[in-house]
C-alpha cells in the first residue's frame, strides 16, 4: 500500500517529511518558478475557458443583451424578473425532483459493487462492462432507445405491462411521469460510474479486516454494515458530488428523451433546459445570464454544504 | 493504515474536482459570451454585373447537404461566367446552422452568401445584417415578379426587400388510397370542404378501430397544420403590420377549433399519443389514412412501405382555400469584403437557368415561374401538381423579427386547446395577451 500510494504524494513531502507548515514553506522558497511554468498550461486553460467566461456571464446577467451583442447595463432587473418567475420554481423542484430520484442510485450502487466484488464471482469483468456501457454510451443514443421503450401506443414497457393486464401510461407525454422516467434513465446510465468509482473504494478495504470480523463472527448482512459501508464513505461522498452536480446539470437526457416540443415540457423543464430556452429560443441572453448565474450559485452552495456535512460521516482517518 | 490516511489527502483532491465540476456549469453559459459587435449600417450603392476578370474567394454558407450536388453544378455553370471567382460552399446541419450564424453576425464575419429561412430574416434584416436587393433590382439584374408574390412578401421588411426565394414549399394532403378502400370511403378531391374532411377521418376511424388505424393526424406544427386552417377560417396568427398577434380573433380560434374537434371526434390520435409518435410516423407506417404535410415529405413517404398507395390532394377549405407558403433565399452579408462577387453569385443563382438546373437535379420545388415541372412529374403515380397549384391561395409563413419567441408559447399552450384539457378560448386569449408582450419587445 505505501509504495502504490507515495507516487501521488508530492515531492517533498519524501525529501523533508517534517510538519505540515514547514513542509510548505520550504518548497515554496526551493521550487522557485519552475511549478508555475509547468501549470501554467492548465491555468491558462482554465482560466480561459472557465474562469473568464464566469465573470463575464455574471457581468452579463446585469444586462439586457441583444440577439447580435450591444449589452446595455439594466441593473438587478434580470434578477427580479427572475425571482418573480413561476417557471424558475417549476425548474428548480423538477431539478430537484430528478436529483432525488437519480440520488436512490448510490445505495443501490454500493450493494451492486458488493456484489460485483464479490471474491471468485465468474464473469466479473463482464458484469462490470454491463453496468458501465450506458455511462459511455451517447446520452442522445441512449435517450432514442429509452424513447421507444416508453412509446405509449407501441412502446415495449406497456406491452410488458399489457401482459399482466396493466394499462400503462404514456410515460414520456404525461405531466410527473414524464419527470420520473427521465430520472428512471438518468438513474440507470449513472449507475456503472458509481459502481466503477465504488468498486475501486473496496478493493482498497484491506481484506484482513474481514477475515478479523469474521472470526468475531460478524455475519456477511453485519460485516457490509460495519466494514464495506464506513470504509467506503470518502468513495460514496465522492459519488455523492459528482452525482448530485451532474443532475444540477440535466438537459440533454431531457431534451432528447421528450423533445424539445413536447407540449409537457413547460411542466417537466429543468433549470438548465429553462436557461437553454431563454438563451438559445427566446434569444433573451441576458436573462439566461442570470438564470445561468444562479444555477452557479445554487450548485456551489449545495457543493459547500456537502463539505461542511461530511466531516460528521466520512471515514478520513 | 495506510490506505485510511490517505484519505485526508484524497479529500482534498476531490474538493478540488467538486469545484471543478461547479465550474463546469457555469461554462455552459461560454456559449453566450461573444463580442458585442455593433450593428452595421447598409450602404446601398448601385449594383453592376462585375468584370468578367473579377477576381474573389468568397463563401456560400447553407445546411442541406442534399442539395449539395445540384448547388456544386450550379457553382460550375456560375464559373463559365466569371471564372476567378472561387465559391467555398460551406454546408452545416441544420441544427448547429443558425447558432454558427448568430455568431458569425455578432462578430461581423457573416458568410458572403448564405441560406436565409423567414422565421430568421427579419431578425437579420432588421439588425442590419443583410444587403438589400434594391439596387440589383433598379440594375434589372433581378425581377421578383419571377417568383411566387408571397415569398417575395416573405422577404421583404418596411418595404425595402432582401432577397428573393431559391425554392418554395406548400402543403398538402397526403391520403392512402389502401385504406380509403378498406373503410370504403370515397377518396379527397380538390373540391373537399373542412365537412367533408371531418366526416371522413371520424368514418375511417371508426370503421378500422380494430386494427389500430385513424382517419386523419393531427400534429403539433403550425407550418403543417394549424396555420392552414387558421388561415382557411380567414383568421390570422399575425396582424398584418406584424405588431399585433390575431389568436385572440374569431376566425383565428376557428382554425384552431378544427384540430381540437378533430381530435374529439377521435378521427386523430389524442396528442399523447402524437407527442409519443410523430404524425408522420402514423402515416407512413399505415396507421393513418390522412396527413397533412408538405411537398419535402415525399421522399420520406417514397422510402416507406406505403409509398405505393399514396397520392395527394389539395388542403380541404374551410371559408376559403388557403396553404402556407415558405421557402429559403439567397441573401448577401452587409458587412462582407466580396459584395460584388457576392452579389453576382445571387443573381446568377436567381436567375431560371440556375434555378431549372436545381428542379431538374435536386429534392427541391425552384421558386422561377415555370421551371417546376421536373418537380410535378417526379414521384410517378402521385398528383404532385397540386403542390404548383396550391400557389393562387398561398400565404407565407408568418414571421417577426423574432419569431422564434412567441413560436414557443405557441408549443407551450396550443396543445392544452387541442387535447381539449384547456377551453379553446380562454387559451388563445393567454397566448395573445403573451405573444403581444413578445412581439412588445422586438
Amino acid at each position: 500500500m505505501t509504495i502504490k500510494l507515495s507516487p501521488s504524494r508530492s515531492v517533498p513531502s519524501i525529501a523533508a517529511p517534517g510538519t505540515r507548515s514547514r513542509r510548505g514553506g520550504a518548497a515554496a522558497r526551493r521550487d522557485g518558478i519552475w511549478p508555475w511554468v509547468f501549470v501554467l498550461p492548465l491555468l491558462a486553460g482554465v482560466g480561459l475557458f472557465y474562469i473568464w467566461p464566469i465573470l463575464q456571464t455574471a457581468y452579463f446577467s446585469f444586462t439586457t443583451w441583444g440577439v447580435f451583442g450591444g449589452a446595455t447595463w439594466s441593473g438587478l432587473n434580470n434578477y427580479l424578473r427572475l425571482l418573480a418567475d413561476p417557471q424558475l420554481y417549476t425548474a428548480l423542484a423538477n431539478t430537484l425532483i430528478y436529483t432525488g430520484i437519480v440520488l436512490l442510485g448510490v445505495p443501490l450502487a454500493v450493494w451492486l459493487a458488493s456484489l460485483i466484488n464479490t471474491p471468485g464471482l465468474r464473469f466479473a469483468s463482464f458484469y462490470r462492462v454491463l453496468f458501465f456501457l450506458p455511462y459511455v454510451a451517447m446520452p442522445t443514443a441512449v435517450a432514442l432507445v429509452w424513447r421507444i421503450i416508453f412509446n405509449g401506443d407501441f412502446g415495449i414497457l406497456n406491452h410488458a405491462l399489457s401482459i399482466f393486464g396493466i394499462r400503462g401510461p404514456f410515460w414520456i407525454s404525461t405531466p410527473g411521469f414524464a419527470l420520473v422516467a427521465v430520472a428512471v434513465v438518468g438513474l440507470w446510465s449513472s449507475l456503472g460510474f458509481a459502481m466503477i468509482i465504488l468498486g475501486a473504494g473496496l478493493k482498497n478495504i484491506p481484506p484482513e479486516l474481514y477475515e478479523a470480523s469474521e472470526l468475531d463472527g460478524a455475519s456477511r448482512a453485519r460485516q457490509f454494515r460495519s466494514v464495506t459501508v464506513p470504509l467506503l464513505t470518502p468513495s460514496i461522498f465522492f459519488v455523492l458530488i459528482i452525482t448530485i452536480i451532474s443532475s444540477f446539470q440535466l438537459f440533454d437526457l431531457l431534451y432528447a428523451l421528450l423533445g424539445s416540443k413536447n407540449p409537457v415540457m413547460p411542466k417537466t423543464m429543468s433549470l438548465v433546459f429553462y436557461f437553454y430556452s431563454q438563451g438559445f429560443v427566446s434569444n433573451d441572453k441576458g436573462y439566461a445570464a442570470a438564470i445561468a448565474m444562479f444555477i452557479f450559485l445554487l450548485i456551489g452552495i449545495v457543493t459547500v454544504w456537502q463539505f461542511r456535512l461530511q466531516r460528521r460521516w466520512v471515514n478520513n482517518d | 493504515m495506510q490506505i485510511l490516511s490517505s484519505g485526508g489527502r484524497a479529500t482534498r483532491r476531490r474538493l478540488l474536482l467538486g469545484f471543478m465540476g461547479v465550474l463546469g456549469t457555469a461554462a455552459l453559459v461560454a456559449g453566450c459570451s461573444a463580442n458585442s459587435g455593433s450593428s452595421t449600417t447598409t450602404a446601398s450603392s448601385s449594383y453592376t454585373a462585375p468584370d468578367k476578370n473579377l477576381s474573389a474567394n468568397i463563401t456560400y454558407a447553407l445546411w442541406d447537404q442534399t442539395q449539395k450536388k445540384a448547388i456544386d453544378a450550379n457553382i460550375v455553370e456560375f464559373n463559365k461566367a466569371y471564372p476567378k471567382i472561387k465559391v467555398n460552399v460551406d454546408v452545416t446541419p441544420w441544427t448547429d446552422y443558425w447558432t454558427k450564424l448568430q455568431t458569425e453576425a455578432s462578430s461581423n464575419t457573416l458568410p458572403d452568401l448564405f441560406w436565409l429561412n423567414g422565421p430568421n430574416f427579419q431578425l437579420y434584416a432588421s439588425n442590419g445584417k443583410v444587403e438589400p436587393i434594391t439596387s440589383v433590382v433598379k440594375a434589372g439584374a433581378i425581377d421578383p415578379a419571377n417568383y411566387p408574390k408571397a415569398l417575395d412578401a416573405l422577404y421583404t421588411l418596411n418595404g425595402v426587400e432582401y432577397g428573393v426565394p431559391k425554392d418554395f414549399d406548400t402543403i398538402g394532403l397526403w391520403y392512402n388510397k389502401d385504406l380509403f378502400q378498406k373503410a370504403g370511403v370515397s377518396v379527397p378531391t380538390s373540391s373537399w370542404t373542412w365537412a367533408d374532411f371531418n366526416t371522413a377521418a371520424s368514418t375511417i376511424s371508426q370503421k378500422l378501430s380494430k386494427d389500430g388505424i385513424y382517419g386523419a393526424v393531427a400534429g403539433m406544427d403550425g407550418q403543417t397544420t394549424y396555420y392552414n386552417t387558421i388561415f382557411q377560417a380567414g383568421g390570422s396568427v399575425l396582424a398584418s403590420d406584424g405588431k399585433k398577434s390575431g389568436y385572440d380573433s374569431a376566425a383565428t380560434q376557428k382554425g384552431i377549433q378544427f384540430w381540437t374537434d378533430l381530435i374529439a371526434s377521435k378521427g386523430s390520435p389524442t396528442m399523447q399519443q402524437l407527442t409519443d409518435t410523430a404524425a408522420d410516423q402514423w402515416f407512413v407506417s399505415g396507421k393513418a389514412a390522412m396527413y397533412w404535410g408538405g411537398d419535402w415529405a415525399r421522399s420520406e413517404i417514397a422510402a416507406s412501405p406505403i409509398a405505393s398507395s399514396v397520392n395527394v390532394a389539395p388542403l380541404p377549405a374551410g371559408e376559403k382555400k388557403a396553404t402556407v407558403i415558405h421557402g429559403v433565399s439567397n441573401v448577401v452579408a452587409a458587412a462582407g469584403k466580396h459584395k460584388q462577387a457576392a452579389q453576382a453569385l445571387q443573381v446568377f443563382l436567381a436567375s431560371k437557368k440556375a434555378q431549372q438546373q436545381q428542379g431538374d437535379m435536386g429534392a427541391i420545388i425552384p421558386a422561377f415561374n415555370g421551371t417546376q415541372a421536373a418537380f410535378a412529374k417526379s414521384l410517378p403515380g402521385v398528383d404532385l401538381q397540386v403542390f404548383l397549384d396550391e400557389l393562387v391561395y398561398a400565404q407565407p409563413l408568418p414571421t417577426s423579427k423574432n419569431t422564434a419567441a412567441w413560436n414557443a408559447f405557441e408549443a407551450a399552450l396550443l396543445p392544452d386547446a387541442f387535447s381539449g384539457s384547456k377551453p379553446v378560448a380562454a387559451t388563445l386569449k393567454d397566448l395573445a395577451t403573451q405573444m403581444n408582450g413578445a412581439l412588445a419587445k422586438e
